[in-house]
């Protein structure tokens, strides 16, 4: 055959896409060399998460053409990691995952390059992720989710019609899995649902009511969740619970079995203990395979345009047969979070300080502790301390002055706001207007010209 | 090997402990390493699998550094199976890795005894010839098998054995075996120590639904000629008089009731599914018989007796509001219940397995209690032989597959899937491979695919140009990410298979990485 006299391209099977035209394919799609190599050369993607779906993410991306690649995760790895999260070993456990993600996905992958950061998501500035091209998702909690989407979100710029500005959208592909069942979507702010526009797919937890834990417990769980939740803090008054210290656990398991054989409850074992206190979701290797691989596709496709793009939830289900179906969800065109912002009008005098305030009274927002930024200018920062007294003196300044006197524009504010009782960081996008300021402008054109 | 039960936490918290011994029994033969077998093995390897064995004749091109994890630069010229199976040793040392330097098709050409030592061979990539012949020795020899294949953006999952019986199918919604359209004297005589119109508040909020149903049934059926609500109306009556009982607003348990009511409506006795199950041939037993099919006998058997049209209880009941005596005295009723019908099928299966000259204890009383418990759930999934299927496919079946909207494209991969063995086999490349010859193959290979579409009795039906050139410019790619959605796939069937839990997909699974609308054909 021919083939073995050919000079052979590490990009063999992936040339086939990304070198020849097709019909069925994105519509800014251009194939050809330059394709391969835009993609090696200026897509930077951005891996949020580095557990079960992030480790299958990383290799996935590197295998797909990208060579710029960087991972966040704040978390160390753990033994009950090791049956799915394949970048780890053994004697990696207590080590950050994405430092060691990055560096074994480097050392199997010529040319790659990956930059870990071992740090909250929290942690870095807006900067840090308006960077990048794309933003791809393997967590496991819906406050990340929830948080990288606003970030994402206020990136998106919307022209005087209220259309979204293409070169403003963020594509964020998000992922994630229980067991055996899973869902793989595309997010494109101001085009597609963002993940608060259906944030009722993520029905918060059931909680007992704490009336059961204590009058009538019926199952293990209220047993468990009767020593962990009433009886500690009983006891052990003000030292508070870890449940990553082993004694504690078995402290609970303990207390958990003597109160289901008190009532004649049967069931309560450790690791059901460990499964309610901690809220251990199930995971396994293949259903993280099947979900990291979607969305890594899908991440080629937005990035190279040689496929059409899922549009937009792609939900999974292995257990009984086999279930793949895709839902085309609609945007709520008043979302706080991908929508053209919360419109705040304000008079020219008021002070940063008086409007962080407001943003704490506003109904829409009830934001607390806000930190403000204008175009990627911190304008106040609540932590870390340093930055803190960096922009104290802005807080007796007026808002206008600080945003240059433009009369309006588009302000982010980071806080907390109590979602289901639960304390949560969001980043929230305001259009500020300032009230008759432009007629002021006017006149002092006019005084300064006379 | 550190902890092993808590690196296999998260997955024994699915399938237990007896899932994962399973799978640590299991030896899985793995044909060609590319990325869709790797990927496969990657994940049997990481949940413990027991052994396996890689087969794979080919060297490592600088091709492969580009779709696959498994080899790197230091691997280029060397056995493909090799560098593969010594990353995947790497991912587990509990896991026994081997390999042999040698291409599957030659194997299953000359050496079909070989494959008899394995629990399942996963067959990756392989042709249509291949298929069929690999398929006949496995199903000859017993040996499960499941086929893999990626190409380009789509391609397939199918599993071929004759026949695979499940006990624990886990299914996630199913209803709870409570028999308040048919209570037990014992449960009914709980039922009677309550009295729903007590005084207390206390009491009366936390009077469990369980009670409320069965008496407030028992009292419709008393007024009704012994009958229970059917009609629409007379269901909503029933609802209405649950609610007239309420002295508070807040009684959980009697809304709790309202919601469940339905469960007084459903009709006695076992589910169409399971009626099938009873009525198959097999069971009617002999001593080749397994032994799922010698409990379904005795199951049989006690549905016509001691059950009286009813399966065992399961014997467990759903969290309720509920006082914690009356629960856990309730709890105790079912669980009696559910101990008493075991009894009786235990009984059942030993004298049947005497009967067709069995050991009477050769199957354990934990398997008989466990299939009491998921007897409403049982599964027994067959798959066709391939040669049958690629023969003479479900004709109307495969027509609907081709024209209905949402199956189109799945359906149109898979004729053309087939279409590129054929083309590869008159041409001796896929179409598409090579470069400089797009024209020629695309027009080759939808006469193939008129041709093939016509061999198998579909005329008329016609694929659309789109696709055609859509599998031309895939060139046979085996791109990663589509061998890691593929080989995710297989390696679960393949656990599902291993565990006997949960329920393995039927037909054969097309991948549709265009806009990921995917779909299982039953041909």
């Amino acid at each position: 055959m021919v083939e073995s006299t050919v000079q052979q391209s590490r990009s063999r099977d992936l040339d086939k896409l990304l070198l020849r035209p097709g019909n069925l394919v994105g519509p800014n799609f251009e194939p050809g060399p330059g394709l391969r190599e835009d993609l090696k050369e200026y897509v930077r993607v951005l891996v949020v998460g580095a557990g079960g779906l992030g480790c299958e993410l990383l290799k996935d991306l590197a295998l797909s053409g990208f060579r710029e690649i960087e991972v966040i995760d704040m978390d160390r790895i753990e033994v009950s990691n090791l049956n799915r999260q394949f970048l780890f070993r053994l004697e990696d456990v207590g080590k950050p995952k994405a430092e060691v993600a990055a560096r074994r996905v480097m050392q199997r992958v010529a040319g790659v390059n990956i930059v870990p950061h071992f740090c909250r998501i929290e942690d870095k500035e807006l900067d840090f992720y308006s960077n990048f091209s794309i933003i791809a998702l393997g967590l496991d909690s819906i406050e990340a989710r929830s948080y990288i989407n606003s970030v994402a979100c206020s990136f998106l710029e919307y022209d005087a019609d209220d259309k979204p500005q293409e070169e403003t959208v963020k594509p964020m592909v998000d992922g994630g899995t229980e067991g055996f069942q899973g869902h793989a979507r595309v997010i494109m702010p101001g085009i597609t649902p963002c993940f608060e526009c259906t944030i009722w797919l993520f029905p918060p937890q059931v909680k007992f009511p704490l009336c059961t834990l204590a009058e009538t417990p019926r199952t293990a769980a209220h047993c468990i969740e009767y020593a962990h939740l009433i009886k500690w803090d009983e006891v052990h008054s003000g030292e508070a619970f870890d449940p990553d210290d082993p004694e504690h656990m078995k402290w609970v398991y303990d207390e958990a079995n003597k109160r289901a054989e008190l009532f004649g409850i049967p069931g309560v074992t450790l690791s059901l203990t460990q499964g309610v206190v901690k809220n251990i979701i199930p995971a396994i290797a293949s259903t993280n395979a099947i979900i990291s691989a979607a969305c890594a596709l899908e991440t080629l496709k937005i990035a190279s345009g040689c496929s059409k793009t899922l549009s937009n939830y792609l939900t999974y289900n292995g257990a009984e047969g086999l279930h793949t179906k895709v839902t085309e969800f609609v945007r709520d065109k008043d979302c706080l979070v991908c929508g053209p912002g919360v419109l705040i009008e304000l008079d020219a005098s008021v002070t940063l300080q008086k409007f962080i305030e407001l943003l704490e009274e506003h109904p829409k927002l009830l934001l607390s502790k806000a930190s403000i930024a204008h175009r990627g200018k911190n304008l106040y920062m609540q932590a870390p301390p340093v930055l803190e007294e960096m922009t104290r003196s802005n807080l007796s300044k007026s808002l206008y002055d600080l945003m240059g006197k433009i009369p309006k524009d588009v302000v982010h504010a980071t806080g907390t706001t109590n979602k289901n009782d639960k304390k949560t960081s969001v980043l929230r996008k305001l259009r500020v207007v300032f009230k008759g300021v432009d007629e002021i402008t006017d006149m002092e054109t006019a005084a300064g010209g006379a | 090997m550190a902890e092993p039960k808590t690196k296999y936490d998260r997955q024994l918290r699915i399938w237990g402990e007896q899932g994962q011994t399973a799978l640590e029994k299991a030896s899985v033969c793995l044909l060609n390493c590319g990325p869709t077998g790797s990927e496969t093995l990657k994940n049997l390897v990481l949940g413990g699998v027991g052994s396996i064995t890689v087969i794979d004749g080919s060297k490592v091109e600088s091709g492969d550094l580009g779709n696959n994890f498994m080899v790197d630069e230091s691997s280029v010229g060397q056995s493909k199976a090799k560098c593969v199976c010594q990353f995947l040793q790497e991912l587990n040392d509990a896991v026994k890795a081997k390999f042999i330097e040698e291409y599957p098709e030659a194997l299953i050409q000359t050496n079909p005894s070989f494959f008899s030592q394995f629990t399942l061979v996963v067959a990756t990539q392989l042709v249509e010839d291949s298929m069929v012949k690999l398929d006949r020795i496995c199903r000859d020899a017993n040996v499960l098998l499941i086929f893999a294949r990626s190409y380009g953006l789509t391609g397939l999952v199918r599993i071929s054995l004759k026949e695979h019986t499940v006990i624990e199918s886990k299914p996630e919604h199913f209803l709870d075996d409570l028999r308040l359209n048919n209570p037990w004297p014992e449960l009914r005589g709980f039922a009677e120590t309550i009295d729903l119109d007590v005084s207390d508040p206390v009491a009366h909020k936390h009077t469990p639904y369980v009670v409320i149903l069965v008496k407030m049934a028992q009292e419709w059926a008393k007024s009704h000629g012994g009958k229970l609500p059917t009609t629409r109306e007379e269901k909503k009556e029933f609802k209405e008089l649950i609610k007239a009982r309420m002295t508070a607003i807040d009684e959980d348990n009697y809304r709790e009731a309202i919601e469940n009511s339905f469960k007084v409506f459903t009709p006695r006795g076992i589910s169409p599914e399971l009626q099938q199950i009873i009525s198959d041939s097999r069971s009617e037993i002999d001593s080749s018989s397994s032994d799922f099919w010698v409990m379904v006998a005795a199951l049989k058997e006690f549905l016509a007796n001691e059950g009286g049209g009813e399966a065992p209880l399961e014997g467990s009941i759903p969290d309720m509001t509920s006082s914690t005596e009356h629960y856990v005295a309730l709890q105790k009723i079912y669980q009696a219940k559910a101990e008493a019908d075991f009894l009786v099928i235990d009984q059942r299966v030993r004298s049947l397995l005497k009967k067709i000259g069995r050991d009477p204890s050769s199957i354990s009383k934990a398997t008989v209690k466990s299939f009491c418990k998921n007897a409403r759930k049982l599964k027994v999934c067959r798959y066709r032989p391939i040669e049958d299927e690629f023969s003479s496919p479900i004709l109307p079946d495969l027509q609907k597959y081709l024209t209905d909207e949402d199956y189109s494209v799945a359906g149109g991969f898979y004729i053309l899937l087939r279409a590129v063995d054929r083309f590869a086999a008159n041409y001796n490349s896929f179409p598409g491979k090579f470069e400089g010859v797009m024209d020629e193959d695309i027009s080759r290979l939808k006469t193939t695919a008129v041709g093939l579409l016509s061999d198998l009795g579909c005329n008329g039906v016609t694929l659309t140009e789109d696709l055609i050139n859509e599998m031309c410019r895939f060139g046979a790619a085996e791109l990663h990410a589509v061998a890691a959605f593929i080989g995710g796939i297989a390696s679960q069937e393949v656990i599902k298979l291993i565990t006997r839990q949960f329920v393995p997909l039927s037909g054969t699974f097309i991948f549709n990485g265009i806009d990921h609308k995917s779909q299982l054909l039953a041909l």
